[in-house]
């Protein structure tokens, strides 16, 4: 394990082109890579992805190494771990970074049980330990509760996936070089024993809560669906995405994917907007550590007030009219 | 299909989560613990395929915890599955996810052939989702993840995956480990017959000599991750509250604007 040395940083693809979250952890490793004194490589996946090689390079990859071909077109866990894992063990990385998406979670798994190492989901900071030389992985969990700094001593590679949306790329910069590299394997290590039979896009949902810069959530304070179907008009006001106490969604007003919670999502959102939600502790584990928190409740003493920054004491059924006659007033004002 | 098998985990319930009122940290009590919510629709979808299977489908619970752990054993029993088997002992104690899939796939090899593995996508408590992946990993069969609908047949599954923008559909040969979501299905409440029955049904409880591990991959000791600290952030913040009923609509309006006008208070740079 002493040899193992640079760190290497996952990239994802859809349909050929270089998706977005490849960047946040090409800055991710790129910090990492500078306090280790060893270069960045980011091996990705896919098919025609060299195209998409020297953004890799201009967002701080020293090194892009291609697994381009057919059979990676879409995301298969066999057909991306056997020859991951082959060139892995060839080149012997220190550091081990993906995306926490579904490909991510699924694959480096897969990758850290048969590479008998250490990984740790989810990161939302990732530092190195200079006198050890060790990557120090942190992750909240409990619903963000308590945060855990996880370390992997004797192990390499050390692994983690990143948690979406925790860091943001670094600025395209055109003039910096590096090498690409396309990497031919065995085929055989391209064969996966799941077959990919078809593909539904999903329209409706739009972005998830848990990429939100900006959640408005609504509870039993609501106490009508159409009350809380105004949340959509708001959000949309907002750029925000719509959440829900688990009352609301036990109530039919909105489906799960809207749930936040222990037992729904957890977000971490830039602003969180508390509709009629008291704050039972676990909507508050999915939602305390969002940067600002604004929320409206009738008890002066609901719990959520105790995380909030601001805090108003109203009934909503005589708030959220008088909110959304403002927001009207507005737009009547600039003639819109 | 002959033969499933349940992972499950006990975890401590989020009724019995409590917040502390000075830090507005979590504090978990041990007593209140229950099966982990996700793999109730794995053991729903098992017992399904039991019923509606045209030969005999046996049905095998598989946790890994203290002696309580029992309890969310008997609790799936209680839902229609034949037999429960523990991994209990101060060896499994602390291990990661890695020395958790060793020790399950470990015992896995030396039950009666397994068709199928269903598991909960992840634990309320832990939340990192690697150990189904890890198990497909180290027993050598596929994998499928993320799996919000399933269907059985004798050699092979089909499944639709709920990934990021839509639905995938997959197929894969058994045998196989399927991670699920909540979508699945809705999973039923035990009735007191079936509680009678769980509390008589064979449960099995196993140290590590008992499946043959190395004593070295196991628990803390075979955990290649260490925790080097955990802290506890504090949310409680001094909040500025306004009340309609006396300070009026407007005043709580105006606010309300200018709180959602501030600026963000920590840009998620993190330089």
């Amino acid at each position: 394990m002493n040899e193992a040395r640079g760190v290497w940083v996952l990239g994802e693809q859809r349909d050929g082109q270089i998706h977005p979250v490849s960047f946040e952890l090409l800055a991710w490793g790129r910090a990492l890579a500078d306090d280790l004194g060893v270069p960045l490589e980011c091996l990705i996946g896919g098919h025609g992805v060299v195209q998409g090689a020297n953004q890799l390079i201009a967002h701080g990859a020293d090194r892009v190494r291609c697994l381009d071909h057919r059979r990676l077109g879409t995301f298969r866990v066999d057909s991306y771990a056997q020859p991951i894992e082959y060139l892995i063990r060839k080149h012997t990385p220190e550091i081990l970074l993906a995306a926490a998406t579904t490909m991510g979670r699924t694959l480096m798994p897969v990758l850290a049980a048969n590479l008998r190492t250490g990984l740790t989901a989810d990161c939302t900071e990732l530092t190195i330990d200079p006198a050890e030389r060790l990557l120090l992985q942190t992750r909240p969990a409990i619903g963000g509760n308590v945060l855990a700094t996880i370390k992997t001593p004797q192990h390499r590679p050390q692994m983690a996936t990143v948690r979406p949306k925790s860091r943001r790329p670094m600025p395209s910069d055109e003039s910096r070089t590096g090498d690409i590299v396309t990497e031919f394997v065995d085929e055989r290590l391209l064969d996966s024993r799941v077959s990919r039979l078809g593909f539904t896009e999903d329209l409706t949902k739009g972005s998830s809560i848990q990429d939100a810069e900006i959640v408005i959530a609504g509870g039993r304070g609501l106490r009508t669906p159409k009350r809380f179907g105004e949340l959509f008009t708001i959000a949309e006001r907002l750029d925000a995405v719509v959440g829900a106490s688990r009352c609301a969604v036990d109530q039919g007003w909105v489906p799960y994917a809207h749930q936040v919670g222990l037992s729904g999502k957890s977000v971490s959102p830039t602003l969180y907007i508390a509709l009629g939600i008291s704050g039972s502790p676990n909507h508050l584990a999915g939602m305390s550590s969002a940067d600002r928190i604004i929320a409206v409740n009738n008890d002066p003493d609901a719990p959520i007030f105790q995380v909030a920054n601001v805090g108003i004491v109203a009934d909503l059924a005589e708030f959220l009219p008088a909110w959304l006659e403002r927001l009207r007033s507005k737009d009547e004002g600039r003639g819109t | 299909m002959k033969h499933i098998l349940v992972l499950v985990k006990q975890v401590p319930t989020t009724e019995s989560v409590r917040l502390n009122e000075e830090t507005g940290t979590m504090i978990r009590t041990g007593s209140e613990a229950a099966i982990n919510p996700l793999d109730l629709h794995a053991v729903e979808e098992a017992v399904c395929i039991k019923e509606f299977a045209a030969t005999k489908v046996r049905v095998t619970i598989l946790s890994m915890g203290p002696p309580q752990a029992e309890s969310a054993i008997r609790d799936a029993l209680a839902m229609g599955c034949d037999e429960g088997v523990l991994l209990c002992g101060q060896e499994f104690a602390g291990a990661d996810t890695w020395a958790t899939a060793y020790a399950l796939v470990q015992c896995m090899r030396g039950l009666d052939p397994i068709d199928l593995v269903l598991c909960g996508e992840r634990a309320t408590d832990g939340e990192t989702g690697q150990v189904g992946p890890m198990v497909a990993a180290m027993w050598g069969v596929p994998l499928l993840t993320y799996v919000s609908r399933l269907t059985c047949g004798d050699r092979g599954v089909a499944a639709e995956r709920a990934v990021e923008g839509g639905m995938e559909e997959v197929d894969c040969p058994l045998p196989a480990v399927v991670c699920v979501l909540r979508d699945l299905n809705e999973p039923r409440l035990p009735t007191l017959h079936g509680k009678v029955t769980a509390h008589e049904s064979a449960l099995t409880v196993l140290n590590g000599e008992a499946i043959g591990a190395d004593i070295n991959l196991l628990g803390l000791r075979g955990s290649p991750t260490r925790v080097a600290r955990v802290i506890y952030p504090s949310f409680q913040r001094t909040v500025e509250l306004v009340r309609v009923s006396e300070q009026g609509l407007d005043a709580a309006l105006d606010t309300l604007e200018l709180a959602l006008a501030a600026p963000a208070l920590k840009p998620q740079e993190r330089a």
